[in-house]
């Protein structure tokens, strides 16, 4: 709070040194750790993306669910999808739907498309717990490969305005 | 040695209108006084709208409880996050800045109108976000207000009046430094808590720049002006406001962390070299944390995320882990050579338990570092933050940094704002005594449910999880700890806020007598005074406890790290 002594430029003692010390390779711990399992891990956030529209996005979802559908969800409605292992595979969020409902096979890798077609939403598939962000106009594509199976919900976790809570989807793993 | 009266001395001229603290020998210029209380009193109104929104939400994110409709929950939702996270912060920032340009320099306010200009739009602002939100349905549109969620076009005004009004106060800080400097009110360097505010300015003025760079052409695009506006570029520069408008927080906080040392105790900083290279850390590395909230967005390369979320190589971690050290490292020293020298932790054992700002000082430095930083560091990892992104977690972080942390801060060094600023008595004094520590702790419980809730996959800003359907039962149980919790805060919050307004509002205007509230008539900042260089050197006095303090933490922070690692390497396989 009071201005210091004339010169307070002063070297720093033992244990400042010690600490200071510490805490740096600490933080280079940290900042390596991310580049190593970058090349390593088999989980990492995915960073292809294209620009695309609404409607562009809108029209290739209709396409896939053509082309793959293999049956209907008794509750919603919604078309079930299957499409070979190594497609493509899109889903698509809007207030307040996932669709359609993507069934993959386990240990299969699968090209998953995300857009929205309006607001910002948020991809969260429970209880994998992988959360991603899709935003409209971006179309985000994330290479997964389940490594579980059973049903799973995906949730949407960025705000969509009053109905928000609403929007859970469903993704099946055989 | 540091001094507390001016070291030129100088008469007084026209210009000035003060008075001399009778505790600190210190000058008070009568408008930075009026500005304090002005911005305070603005400060806690909006912490009691904030608050009430809390309890409201609180009660509502409590499965069992449920409360509001999903409407009201959304709406008060985004008053909630616009009172505390913008509005009560950043007025009592404003105070303090007042505050540190001129008390602590001895100086006069330089543009007291300017000031008030900035004052009056920040309040006019700051009321206005509020009735848009109350009145405009359409406006739940969360304090991010991400496009393309249209909100009113006022809503976005509102934002720009409160932004450029801080600007302006902002700027009246750097005019009243230069001002000083010139007119010669102090010499040599700016005191440490002066230039750790200043840190926090310097970011504050990038800080609101970027805002403007968000806001404006939302406000633009809300009126049809502008025609589209791309909804990841408008993250890009909305995080490059909110996220540094946390590091503003930070600086002021760690500013006020060691002035509340010096009030309480009378610390002497242990080497000021260390301290201030900690802050320039903050001034050249923590504004690239913006890139925190865009993790797994869409469009942007590993390379960016990882140099940028990681503050180029955790230099801004660093300067956070220096302050972590330096400021109990400074208690120790001053409480050792007080005579307080058994075993490792025996000067903690005596230290000012009972004294409001010495409570508040502590828990808020171990729940800012141990939940809040450590959390923070974790998600904001570019992989993990897949396990973390928008679940509960994130405001279980969040609020143990800006609430148990900087809110906390704050609140205990309004105690002495109120007799030293305010010249009032402080009533309720043992309240006072006690709320630091059910504050502390009923946020504490808050943010581990959002933690541990948030683990388990809720989402965050969601009216009703059990559409999810996946929820696990133990998810009932962490849900009702953050409801509890948060319960245990509001009560803080209420007795904070009794505390503050019987004060200010009965009994006459009396010079403060005693800087310590509870615990003595001595005065630390005097006492720091006459700490020698010898006493800090002294083989006995050096601070073991608190680097013994810091391991631990350091352990702490490594297990936490280290298992999000582990869970992350147990999911789906993604790239």
């Amino acid at each position: 709070m009071l201005a210091p002594e004339k010169n307070w430029w002063k070297p720093m003692g033992r244990i400042e040194k010690t600490w200071l010390t510490v805490a740096f390779v600490w933080c280079i711990f940290l900042t390596l750790m991310m580049p190593l399992w970058y090349f390593n891990g088999k989980q990492n956030v995915p960073t292809e993306t294209y620009r695309t529209t609404p409607e562009k996005y809108g029209a290739k979802v209709n396409a896939f669910v053509e082309q793959y559908t293999v049956g209907k969800d008794d509750a919603t409605g919604l078309p079930i999808v299957s499409a070979p292992p190594g497609s493509d595979i899109y889903l698509r969020a809007s207030t307040w739907q996932w669709y359609p409902i993507l069934q993959l096979e386990k240990g299969k890798e699968y090209r998953l498309h995300l857009s929205s077609m309006d607001y910002n939403h948020g991809f969260s598939l429970q209880p994998v717990n992988i959360n991603l962000q899709v935003l409209p106009g971006y179309d985000y594509v994330a290479t997964i490969t389940p490594t579980s199976s059973g049903e799973f919900t995906i949730v949407c976790n960025e705000y969509c305005f009053v109905g928000h809570h609403t929007m859970v989807g469903k993704m099946i793993v055989k | 040695m540091a001094t507390l009266a001016p070291t030129t001395p100088w008469t007084k001229d026209a210009k000035d209108d003060y008075r001399n603290c009778p505790i600190t020998t210190l000058k008070v210029d009568m408008h930075t006084e009026r500005l304090i209380i002005a911005n305070a009193v603005m400060a806690v109104v909006c912490l009691t709208l904030g608050g009430i929104a809390a309890l409201l939400i609180a009660l509502t994110r409590w499965q069992a409880v449920h409360l509001l409709g999903a409407a009201w929950f959304y709406r008060l939702l985004t008053l909630h996050g616009i009172d505390m996270l913008i509005a009560w912060i950043v007025f009592f920032e404003m105070a303090g800045l007042h505050f540190g340009s001129t008390v602590l320099l001895n100086a006069r306010h330089a543009a007291p109108k300017l000031a008030w200009l900035g004052f009056g739009m920040m309040t006019v602002g700051g009321l206005m976000a509020n009735a848009v939100v109350l009145i405009d349905p359409n406006s739940s549109v969360m304090f991010s207000a991400y496009v393309p969620l249209k909100a009113h076009p006022l809503f976005y005004l509102s934002y720009i009046l409160f932004a450029v009004g801080a600007l302006i106060t902002v700027i009246t800080f750097f005019i009243n430094i230069v001002v000083a400097k010139r007119e010669n009110r102090f010499q040599g360097s700016l005191p440490l808590v002066v230039f750790g505010l200043m840190t926090a300015a310097i970011l504050a003025t990038y800080t609101l720049l970027e805002g403007a760079a968000a806001i404006v052409p939302a406000f633009l695009w809300s009126m049809g002006i502008l025609k589209t506006y791309d909804p990841g570029i408008y993250r890009n520069f909305f995080w490059g406001f909110g996220h540094p408008a946390q590091q503003v927080n930070l600086a002021a906080m760690v500013s006020i962390w060691y002035a509340l040392a010096q009030m309480t105790v009378g610390i002497r900083p242990v080497n000021e070299k260390f301290s201030r290279l900690a802050f320039i850390l903050y001034l050249f590395f923590i504004n690239l944390g913006s890139a925190h909230h865009l993790l797994v967005d869409p469009g942007l390369s590993f390379a960016w995320k990882a140099v940028n979320t990681s503050y180029a190589m955790y230099l801004a971690v660093l300067g956070s882990m220096m302050h972590a050290f330096s400021i109990p490292a400074a208690l120790e020293i001053a409480l050792r050579s007080r005579g307080y020298r058994k075993g490792l932790f025996g000067w903690l054992r005596n230290a000012p338990w009972a004294e409001p700002g010495f409570s508040s000082l502590v828990l808020s430095m171990f729940l800012f570092g141990w939940i809040g930083g450590v959390t923070g560091v974790t998600i904001g990892t570019e992989q993990i933050n897949m396990l973390v992104h928008n679940t509960l977690r994130l405001p279980g972080h969040f609020h143990a940094t800006v609430v148990s942390g900087t809110t906390l801060a704050f609140m205990g060094f309004t105690y002495y704002v109120i007799p030293l600023i305010f010249r009032k008595e402080l009533k309720l004094k043992s309240w006072a005594k006690w709320q630091p520590y059910v504050f502390g702790f009923g946020m504490l419980l808050t943010s581990l449910g959002m933690i541990t809730s948030g683990l388990q996959g809720v989402a965050r800003r969601n009216w009703d999880i059990t559409f999810a359907g996946v929820v696990p039962g133990t998810v009932e149980i962490t849900l009702a700890i953050f409801g509890i919790g948060a319960l245990l805060a509001v009560v803080g919050g209420i007795m904070y806020v009794t505390i503050v307004l019987v004060s200010i509002l009965t009994g006459p205007r009396l010079e403060a007598s005693n800087l310590l509230l509870l615990t003595g008539t001595h005065n630390p900042i005097i006492e720091s005074t006459k700490l020698t260089d010898e006493q800090m050197e002294d083989k006995q006095n050096q601070p073991k406890g608190s680097l013994v303090l810091v391991f631990a933490f350091l352990v702490w922070f490594a297990i936490y790290y280290l298992s999000n690692w582990w869970l992350l390497g147990r999911t789906w396989f993604i790239r």
